[in-house]
């Protein structure tokens, strides 16, 4: 029998693995996924300069979550906190470029290695806080941002209450599209860099002594996992994105001021991480069209009951899909992939 | 005949119209964006929800203003479309939301967007649009800025004239004074603190003390006492009405007696000076631009009937002791006025033309005597205040219009 092998199988045998790897690679998932990114590019190109805004500020919005989500989602660490580190990273990209006309490109970099170092350094004292009491000590931080911005000491920097005018990108001479279309695509590169980024992360040995935590401190900390120190670290590198986030927003509105770093972003930016599904990365986005559009859609639908209708959009949303737009999409992909299984053998 | 009449009456139609269309726009028939023959479509933005809703009935009685406005026949035969939104207060979204207003919705103008933050966040973006920021709901000093941001204008007496205002009355009646000034540490208090200043001039070493609270603080007491230790004798108080009634209270509960100014944020009776108790609040004095609603004096004033009637028929269940529907109405009356001189000429520009040639223009709830007046240089409408001293019931005015115009 093994004369009959033909030569050239033996060629053939070391393919198969590759063969097998690249269908892996090819999920459901990861279609959904390229489609989303090819749209993402396409998208600004047929629409009005307007609506290339909000969805710059849905990309925002997105990477904020995400940030959000690497602390609860992976890490099961809750935070109420991060409307102060979005501020931070937008007051660092603002004075950056209003203080000292650095450029814009260079304010990413700068919000985030700060937001790196306040987060790593406010995870220290959180490492003793759990849950209940973790959210109340970041929600103490999400309330004093905006005094401190008002801070006397701090307004030669800040600009106090009437706070910062942020010159915003121009898009380049050398290609042709609008500041809007320019800003965007900046967005989505630094997004789309974040999110791989975060993937990478979160499946790698790191990644997994992360979730290890979340599900089981003490089995994680039996394994050898050092506890205290990914949880900080995953609070510098959660605050490191939502401060990238701020940094984009005050390039994409133009403005900062310390009203516009109140709790409520921070609840918005957790409206918005279970909306798109915790535990999910590519969720995120979900979550940032949420927190975008449906305020609007609720203040489209009533202005005066705009609250009520968006609590009901709200409640509608966590009925139908109670594991988020990840989950949901899950659920839809599941089921489609079982009816083709089982529809074959039933004909 | 007949047949040939009919034919020639048809020949002339496409004539006429031809011959008439071109007429018709050299008679200065010019449109800008949302403006038809039949609609001016106009945007706004004010907090309906968040930190700052207690102001929503600025919005809301803006919204109102122009259904009456409608239902009497529109401006110069055309309706006008309000488009108002909710932008909660937060900068973020009040950018979104006006550029929406500015290039969905098309509108000719943003009228009256409410707050200081608010309004600074879409500062440069309507300038380098060139879309009029109309009257806008602050009392700011920079919107009064015509050569730097053309396309800003704003409204009400602001906090530094204001500010001067009762510098010149202290100079006046207590020239050799020590004055203590309180104020909210944000825009608006300092830029009283700045008008006091400024206002006393060389003699600004009067003021021995400043001191600030935060709209967070549980109570004022403690920069009372403080005042009272070192000898103040005139208190200038710009706090909003929470913590101005405090102040009014601590001051009485430890038996002191400056000479006592109220600005014109904290002076509401209802919501002020009653929780302060009215005995205390005795010999304040405090300036006006706007009639005080609940003061009896004006029940048989022909402006404050008119502006009663308005909020029975389109807001039968507003609170009429609330200022903001005095100030959302008025503001929307003083568009209403623009428009009305710009005829058919509808553009953005001439709605800034018009805006900045108000001439002794007056609404119904403004203090008697008090104009709106603007020029190509002067972009601050109303200038003019009246002093008023209170006698344990109401304010009663007292004295000339002040103006106190600071550019």
């Amino acid at each position: 029998m093994t004369t009959t092998i033909p030569k050239d199988d033996v060629a053939v045998a070391p393919a198969v693995p590759a063969e097998r790897a690249v269908r892996v690679r090819l999920g459901p998932r990861h279609l959904i996924i390229a489609g989303f990114v090819v749209a993402a590019f396409v998208v600004p190109l047929l629409s009005s300069s307007f609506v290339t805004f909000q969805l710059t500020e849905v990309l925002i919005y997105g990477l904020a979550i995400l940030g959000l989500n690497l602390l609860t989602g992976f890490n099961g660490q809750f935070s109420l906190g991060h409307s102060a580190f979005y501020g931070i990273g937008a007051y660092t990209a603002a004075i950056l470029i209003h203080n000292y006309e650095v450029s814009y490109l260079w304010t990413l970099p700068a919000a985030g290695a700060l937001c790196f170092v306040i987060g790593f350094l406010f995870g220290l004292p959180a490492l003793r806080l759990q849950n209940l009491y973790l959210a109340l000590a970041t929600f103490a931080l999400a309330t004093a941002m905006p005094q401190i911005l008002k801070f006397h000491a701090l307004e030669g920097w800040t600009g106090g209450v009437q706070g910062l005018v942020v010159d915003q990108p121009e898009a380049p001479g050398f290609v042709p599209i609008s500041d809007d279309q320019w800003l965007y695509y900046f967005t989505l590169i630094v997004m789309l860099v974040m999110f791989l980024c975060a993937e990478f992360l979160i499946h790698s040995r790191t990644g997994r002594a992360i979730m290890a935590i979340r599900d089981n401190p003490i089995a994680a900390a039996a394994m050898g996992i050092n506890n205290s120190l990914y949880k900080t670290l995953t609070f510098g590198v959660s605050a490191l994105y939502t401060g990238v986030a701020g940094a984009l927003g005050a390039l994409a509105i133009g403005f900062v001021a310390p009203d516009s770093f109140t709790i409520f972003l921070s609840i918005s930016l957790l409206v918005g991480l279970v909306i798109g599904g915790v535990g999910s990365i590519p969720g995120c986005l979900f979550g940032g069209l949420f927190v975008l559009y449906v305020p609007n859609i609720a203040n489209a639908l009533s202005t005066g009951l705009a609250g009520a209708i968006y609590g009901v959009i709200l409640l509608l949303v966590i009925f139908v899909m109670p594991a988020g737009a990840a989950g949901f999409v899950r659920i839809v992909v599941a089921r489609i992939s079982r009816w083709r299984q089982t529809s074959p053998e039933e004909s | 005949m007949k047949h040939l009449t009919r034919r020639t009456i048809l020949a002339a139609v496409p004539a006429a119209i031809a011959l008439g269309v071109p007429f018709v726009s050299a008679r200065a028939k010019d449109y800008g964006p949302g403006v038809t023959d039949k609609e001016i479509k106009l945007g706004n933005t004010g907090p309906y929800s968040g930190p700052a809703s207690s102001y929503s009935p600025v919005p809301k009685s803006q919204v109102a203003y122009w259904k009456m406005i409608n239902d009497q026949g529109g401006i110069n035969g055309r309706m006008i479309n309000f488009i108002s939104y909710d932008d909660a207060y937060t900068p973020p979204k009040t950018v979104e939301i006006v550029r929406k207003l500015v290039e969905e919705d098309q509108v000719l103008l943003v009228a009256s967007p409410l707050g200081t933050p608010t309004n600074s966040a879409i500062w440069h973006y309507m300038n380098e649009k060139k879309v009029p920021q109309m009257f806008v709901a602050t009392g700011a000093t920079k919107w009064d800025d015509p050569k730097g941001h053309p396309w800003t204008i704003g409204w009400q007496p602001n906090y530094q004239s204001e500010g001067r205002i009762y510098a010149t009355y202290i100079l006046k009646n207590k020239p050799d004074g020590k004055v203590g000034v309180l104020y909210q540490n944000d825009d608006f208090g300092k830029d009283y603190l700045k008008g006091v200043k400024d206002g006393l001039g060389d003699k600004a070493s009067m003021v021995i003390v400043e001191t600030s609270y935060e709209t967070t603080d549980p109570t004022v007491d403690s920069q009372v006492v403080d005042m009272k230790a070192k000898g103040v004798d005139v208190f200038v108080n710009t706090a909003i009405p929470k913590f101005a009634a405090q102040a009014i209270r601590k001051a009485a509960d430890i038996q002191w007696k400056p000479l006592h100014i109220l600005s014109s944020i904290g002076n509401s009776v209802g919501a002020t000076l009653k929780p302060a108790g009215l005995e205390y609040a005795k010999d304040l004095v405090s300036d006006f631009y706007l009639k005080d609603a609940t003061d009896p004096k004006w029940k048989d004033d022909a402006g404050f009937k008119e502006w009663s009637a308005f909020m029975d028929k389109y807001i039968p269940d507003g609170d009429k002791t609330d200022a903001g529907y005095v100030a959302g109405s008025s503001l929307a009356a003083t568009l209403a006025q623009v428009l009305k001189q710009c005829g058919d000429d509808l553009t953005r520009e001439n709605v800034m033309k018009q805006a900045a040639s108000l001439k002794d223009f007056t609404v119904p709830m403004l203090l008697p005597g008090i104009k709106a007046n603007t020029s190509p240089t002067d972009f601050a409408p109303i200038k003019q205040v009246q002093m008023a001293k209170f006698d344990g019931q109401r304010w009663n005015l007292f004295g000339d219009l002040i103006t106190g115009a600071v550019g």
